[in-house]
């Protein structure tokens, strides 16, 4: 039986592997089928660390949300533009070098910066499903219904953007 | 290390990784999958400050992460096959219609 801190550090590392290697998987592949399919194991992992720090309910939208439907979504995309892509138009990427000196540098700061403050550690009682849907539907009930405004926008917007162009109707 | 730590670090190397992907992705859908690595980062930072600080705001802000994500790859993809059917290309560097 292995003791429960242990356990933790296990699991936390092999989320880390698979994420950051999904997440390498994504940028690099040049076959953008599976860097889609690379990118539903980086979401399942992110769900996975959304379950370690006792997010459940957010687990449960990020993989509703992100696996079901925007990938979904993305290998619809990719599908219906495949016959495009197929034409060679010279290399998938470009200025690579440039690219990594600039995230490597980026990840340093970032990673510096966040590493070296003083973190408190976590509270013992993870925040309940009920405080949340309550904070849901009276502190943050405007951003809440503004967000659902801005997606039947963007659903609507969306389908007039990708609809087949039709003739104007005949005038008379 | 602690867990927060670990978490944080992730999130920076998937956010480091994603702006990788759109400095060096040609493909317009490419560029959307690495704003979706972004965007999850932002997300799990999110929530992980939620649960150190003990606070609600994390996972409320996070949820509104997931939602206009939903929103920016659904209008993203629509652009996108528009543009594929007006223009004959979804390479982010040959779109050069609003070019005077």
């Amino acid at each position: 039986m292995l003791p429960a801190e242990l356990l933790t550090t296990i699991t936390t590392l092999a989320l880390a592997l698979l994420v950051l290697g999904g997440a390498v998987c994504v940028v690099t592949l040049s076959n953008l089928f599976r860097a889609a399919l690379c990118l539903g194991v980086v979401l399942v992992g992110v769900a996975a660390c959304f379950l370690l720090v006792q997010a459940e309910f957010l687990a449960f939208v990020q993989i509703l949300v992100y696996v079901g439907a925007v990938l979904t979504l993305i290998v619809f995309a990719i599908m219906l533009t495949a016959r495009i892509t197929e034409q060679p138009s010279g290399p998938a990427r470009r200025q690579g070098g440039l690219a990594a000196v600039v995230s490597l540098a980026l990840f340093a700061l970032l990673a510096v910066t966040t590493q070296t403050l003083a973190w408190p550690q976590p509270a013992q009682e993870p925040i309940p499903l009920g405080t949340l849907g309550q904070q849901l539907v009276t502190t943050f009930v405007l951003p809440f219904e503004v967000v659902s405004l801005v997606l039947v926008a963007a659903l609507v917007g969306s389908v007039a953007l990708a609809a087949s162009p039709r003739r104007a109707p005949p005038t008379r | 290390m602690s867990l927060v730590r670990a978490l944080l670090l992730v999130s920076c190397a998937l956010f480091s990784l994603g702006v990788y992907g759109i400095l060096t992705r040609r493909n317009a859908v490419g560029l959307l999958l690495a704003v979706e690595l972004i965007l999850n980062a932002s997300a799990l930072n999110f929530v992980v400050f939620g649960r150190v600080f003990g606070d609600v705001h994390g996972q409320v802000f996070a949820l509104f992460v997931i939602a206009l994500a939903a929103c920016e790859a659904v209008v993203g993809l629509a652009i996108i096959l528009t543009l594929s059917r007006t223009a004959r290309t979804i390479l982010a560097d040959q779109v050069n219609l609003l070019k005077g």
